[in-house]
């Protein structure tokens, strides 16, 4: 490894104009004649729509245009759609229930957009949309998905019969009942998962710009996927052919998998700028993201793990209701069935598991992947069934978890994975070590003489990343390939640009991208530029989102300095008048080996666009394209142990020591990983302590709207974390990488909550444990 | 935000006389509730006084254990005031823990009380130190100043002007923060005084801040935080929302006295 090449601790090439102030996001674009959006929105969470009236606020002052759904309808834009198909166990096809950008005929949840208003401020295009008259008729609302499946609930779409979109299973039924029927014991548990608002700290935003001459669509948008999102609008809504629509991610603050969906403002915005001859803006307030952005989580599970006599499990059965909010978001479908029960044999050797979910309608924001996506919602199921287990069996959690772990790979497990590698023994153990588990006893009378409650737990995990084989994912019902795109463009001098289907929204691609091609071609790192988020410069592109952009978007680079290399070698073999088979590039320069004849890289590149002397018939330039599909999954896994001292007398729980063992595979920058997975262990933590989305069960109200109420964590509800990483790398794809992105918010969960119940004495308590529900939980257990 | 006009006194008089000429006015302390509610459209005010730059509203004096402290004195010069931490440290220790930075160089201590939000930090050091309110028109004594949730005695055209107190022997505030907010979910101001001990809670109650009396009767007895063991509050009349129920708060309540007596305590 050089200083600036693979395993080096880089800093961020990216991270001066951020903390200088002049990254440049979607709301710093400005185009001439440029007007400014604000959406009406319906203050109810259900209610037919009887008339909406734009007459008043079309004569307002500064206003450019009202917009409403009967106008889009008429011009033949499309409903927003789930694009993964999944198939109920009858064999149905899963009730997908219209989305129109624009509400029509019914509102569905509080923020369901109604109309756009178009006007020469935004402060304007509000007072305006304030005078929008849209006459309701309330209807009853449901929030909460298990009543919503109850039997006379406010039914929300007539294509979902009792508001469930799809009853689907996976693992073999007969057999994992006859498992735990069989069982020398059986823990069960009813575990919440509870619901998330992802809170990027960039709003997400739109500027769609229509230009009339060359009948051509730009649209700038907060995207995680701007390709996907020009193609789903292009195929599905028919906003524009895709060579008339471009669509650019510029810099984007945090996704968190709220960026990767097609939302109805950007497709407004586009069809608005046409039809008003303006371009649009649309920037969402704080509570827009509240109210609108897709929130995530929010499942209730019934769990059983069933053991032998010799503690070893034979079956796991899982039912879980997935609340999927009033629509079927992008990506909505595949996160509690293929992202969720597909993880559910975590690090275990598990004979049988069944796995039912309901999926189920609700008045509430759509729900879909957020940082983890199914994997933290399927790692919470089963760590805590397996920490409750231990207790209850009198065992070691350690000890049971080593003596069902999976010790021998390739693993086929019952829900459809194939792992390929991995070391659960060595993160568990490191975990321990770092964690001096041993010491814990001692510790905890330490804090009992100081009034306070301490706990220890853990959390083994597993996730899979790398999303994913195609073919694999087709045969799942995925609507889209899920391989990575790359182009290296070797310049003329020799500095080099590369062109990525990922997209980076904080994730440091500028770096680690740039170091992968440092390190192939001993190149300074201030040579490799990262070319992304743009549909005009880059071929074509999947998206970052589930850990992909390591895994699959850096072995598209891979493929693409592949083939720049074989060029570049069969060039210089060409001016050393030597055997191809004989160069090599080291520190740039091209090489006989052996032999102290050699080219400064910038002359072969030069040489290949002068095209003065190129071996014949070969083409001049210097700058290759590949796809690169993934033949697996990766499998990131790792150990968390989280130690926690409870006030007793308030129920607040500080976190003292959280420990992280990662097995990530090969690393391409330390600093970056780490960051990472302090980053996800921070939301875990945030969604184990502090963050519940809160409707009124009622009135279907949001009343976690603001940061008054919804709980972010703060650095302070933070330790230090000593975070360490083992290494297996992945033996599917060409540098060993499994992806890190997730793992913290996946892991850490299970760690803090079962910490805390070994504290208070308590197992029963939900996410997240507030110091209110620790203190009733607490007086509870006394 | 919806149109406003907005206005720049210099002196509490013509502050007073431009909210009389004004349809419908709005006094602007430090702005950190108004000014956000303004920018939700949930308030219109016609027009903005902004009471921020009147010199007669400004600073701090300390004569003996005499404390007087101008209304548009900000957070942030409360807790950082030499003076007033030689003879009460529990204010500023108070005015210290509220919001953040960015709140406590902007809200001011007459823009709190007169707000008078339930869980705001000031009203319970207030009640707890029987501190004078002194206004445009006159001097009503903290007890008589809160007058239940959002409310005050003043008049529309009333404004505050300053505070003042005697400090106490002692005095101690403990405040168990709202999660999300970092307002008071509960905080307990206590003053050890020679005519007894006042203790106010904020945060808790249906009606805004009020004196725990069963606790200032106990602590009257002996001012160490182990005569309130075994005390219980009743949940009655408490607040209850997704942060807390009335029974946390009156278990809080409790816990956030002792604590109180034990930072006055030293």
């Amino acid at each position: 490894m050089g200083i600036e090449g693979i395993g080096a601790r880089v800093a961020r090439k990216e991270d001066k104009r951020f903390v200088t102030g002049l990254g440049r996001y979607v709301d710093d674009m400005v185009v001439p004649g440029m007007k400014y959006a604000v959406f009406v929105r319906s203050p109810h969470a259900h209610a037919a729509i009887r008339s909406i009236d734009t007459s008043a606020a079309k004569t307002m002052p500064g206003v450019i245009g009202v917009l409403t759904g009967p106008e889009l309808k008429s011009d033949g834009i499309g409903n927003l759609i789930c694009g993964w198909m999944i198939h109920s166990k009858d064999g149905s096809p899963m009730k997908m229930g219209a989305w129109s950008p624009l509400a029509t005929d019914k509102v569905r949840y509080v923020g369901d957009a109604v109309a756009i208003v178009v006007a020469e401020s935004r402060s304007l295009a509000r007072d305006a949309a304030e005078a929008v008259a849209v006459e309701y008729d309330e209807l009853p609302a449901v929030t909460d998905a298990v009543k919503a499946l109850e039997a006379g609930a406010p039914q929300i779409h007539p294509e979902a019969a009792n508001n469930l979109i799809y009853d689907w299973e996976l693992g073999d039924a007969a057999a994992t009942d006859q498992a735990i029927a069989g069982a020398a014991h059986v823990t069960r548990m009813r575990i919440v998962n509870n619901r998330l608002i992802p809170n990027a700290i960039e709003p997400r935003a739109a500027l769609g710009h229509y230009n009339p001459a060359e009948d051509h669509f730009t649209l700038w948008t907060t995207s995680q996927n701007p390709h996907v999102a020009r193609l789903v609008m292009s195929a599905f809504y028919n906003v524009a052919p895709e060579n008339k629509l471009r669509v650019i991610a510029p810099d984007v603050g945090g996704g968190f998998g709220s960026k990767i969906y097609i939302y109805p403002e950007e497709v407004v915005c586009l069809w608005a700028s046409k039809r008003t001859g303006v371009p649009v803006k649309w920037v969402a307030d704080r509570t827009e993201s509240f109210l609108c952005d897709a929130h995530g989580r929010d499942h209730v599970t019934e769990v059983a793990m069933a053991f032998d006599t010799d503690n070893r499990v034979v079956g796991l059965k899982v039912d879980t209701i997935a609340n999927f909010g009033a629509y079927m978001s992008l990506f909505s479908s595949c996160v509690p069935t293929y992202l969720y029960a597909t993880l559910l044999s975590g690090q275990y050797a598990f004979p049988h598991i069944h796995c039912n979910v309901r999926a189920v309608y609700t008045n509430t924001a759509p729900v879909d992947a957020y940082r983890g996506a199914g994997r933290p919602e399927a790692t919470y199921v089963l760590e805590r069934v397996m920490e409750t287990a231990a207790r209850e069996l009198g065992m070691s959690p350690a000890e049971l978890r080593r003596r069902n772990f999976i010790r021998e790979f390739p693993h086929q497990t019952p829900v459809i994975m194939n792992y390929d590698g991995g070391d659960y023994e060595a993160s568990l153990n490191a975990a321990m070590q770092a964690a001096d588990y041993a010491g814990f006893p001692a510790r905890r009378e330490e804090a009992k003489r100081r009034g306070k409650l301490r706990g220890i737990g853990m959390s083994c995990y597993i996730e899979a990343c790398g999303l994913a084989p195609s073919q694999a994912v087709g045969s799942l019902g995925a609507g889209v390939g899920l391989w990575e795109s790359a182009e290296v463009r070797v310049n003329a001098a020799g500095t080099i640009e590369v062109l990525t289907g990922s997209h980076s929204h904080g994730q440091g691609h500028e770096t680690t991208f740039a170091q992968v091609v440092a390190d192939r071609l001993g190149l300074p790192l201030d040579q490799v530029s990262i070319v992304h988020g743009d549909t005009d410069k880059v071929q074509m592109g999947m998206g970052t989102y589930g850990s992909r952009s390591g895994a699959v978007g850096i072995s598209a680079i891979v493929k693409a300095l592949d083939k720049v290399e074989t060029k570049a070698k069969k060039i210089a073999a060409h001016l050393l008048e030597a055997d191809e088979g004989d160069i090599v590039i080291e520190n740039g320069e091209v090489k006989v080996a052996g032999t102290d004849r050699s080219l400064p890289w910038f002359q072969v590149a030069l040489a290949a666009y002068t095209a003065h002397n190129l071996p014949a018939g070969m083409e001049p330039g210097l700058k290759e394209t590949a796809f690169y599909d993934p033949t697996n999954f990766t499998f990131p896994a790792g150990c968390y142990i989280c130690e926690v001292e409870i006030d007793p007398e308030t129920g607040v729980t500080e976190i003292v020591q959280f420990v992280a063992a990662d097995d990530f595979g090969t690393i391409i920058n330390p600093l970056i990983v780490e960051g990472q997975v302090h980053g996800g262990i921070t939301q875990g933590v945030g969604q184990a302590l502090l963050e519940g989305c809160v409707y009124d069960p009622t009135s279907g109200q949001l009343v976690t709207a603001s940061y008054m109420d919804y709980t972010m964590p703060r650095a302070a509800d933070v330790p230090s974390f000593k975070v360490s990483t083992t290494s297996t790398p992945s033996p599917s794809n060409p540098l060993g990488i499994k992806g890190c992105g997730e793992a913290g918010a996946i892991g850490s969960p299970p760690a803090v909550i079962n910490a805390i119940t070994d504290a208070i004495g308590n197992n029963d308590l939900t996410m997240p444990a507030t110091p209110q529900r620790v203190w009733a939980a607490l007086r509870k257990a006394q | 935000m919806y149109q406003t006009t907005y206005h720049r006194p210099s002196s509490v008089a013509e502050a007073v006389r431009m909210l009389g000429e004004a349809a419908d006015g709005k006094f602007l302390g430090g702005g950190q509730t108004l000014i956000p509610t303004m920018k939700q459209r949930l308030a219109a005010p016609s027009d903005v006084i902004d009471l921020r730059h009147i010199a007669e509203l400004k600073g701090i004096t300390v004569s003996g254990r005499d404390v007087r402290i101008g209304a548009g004195t900000t957070h942030e010069e409360v807790a950082n005031h030499s003076g007033l931490a030689a003879v009460c440290p529990a204010i500023c220790y108070l005015a210290g823990h509220i919001g953040d930075p960015h709140v406590r160089h902007m809200g001011t201590i007459g823009g709190s009380i007169s707000n008078n939000d339930p869980a705001a930090d000031y009203p319970s050091a207030m009640l707890a130190l029987n501190a004078m309110i002194h206004t445009s028109k006159r001097a009503l004594s903290a007890d008589e100043f809160f007058t239940g949730l959002f409310g005050t005695a003043l008049d529309e055209d009333e404004i505050v002007t300053a505070v003042s107190f005697t400090a106490p022997e002692k005095a101690g505030y403990a405040k168990f923060p709202n999660p999300a907010s970092r307002y008071a979910l509960t905080g307990v101001f206590v003053a050890k005084r020679p005519e007894g001990v006042r203790v106010a809670v904020t945060g808790a109650g249906e009606d805004g801040v009020f004196r725990a009396t069963a606790i200032e009767n106990a602590l009257s007895r002996s001012f160490e935080p182990s005569v309130l063991d075994g005390i219980a509050m009743p949940a009655d009349g408490l607040m209850s929302d997704i942060h807390a129920s009335a029974e946390y708060r009156a278990n809080l309540i409790v816990v956030m006295a002792k604590r109180a007596v034990q930072a006055a305590n030293g």
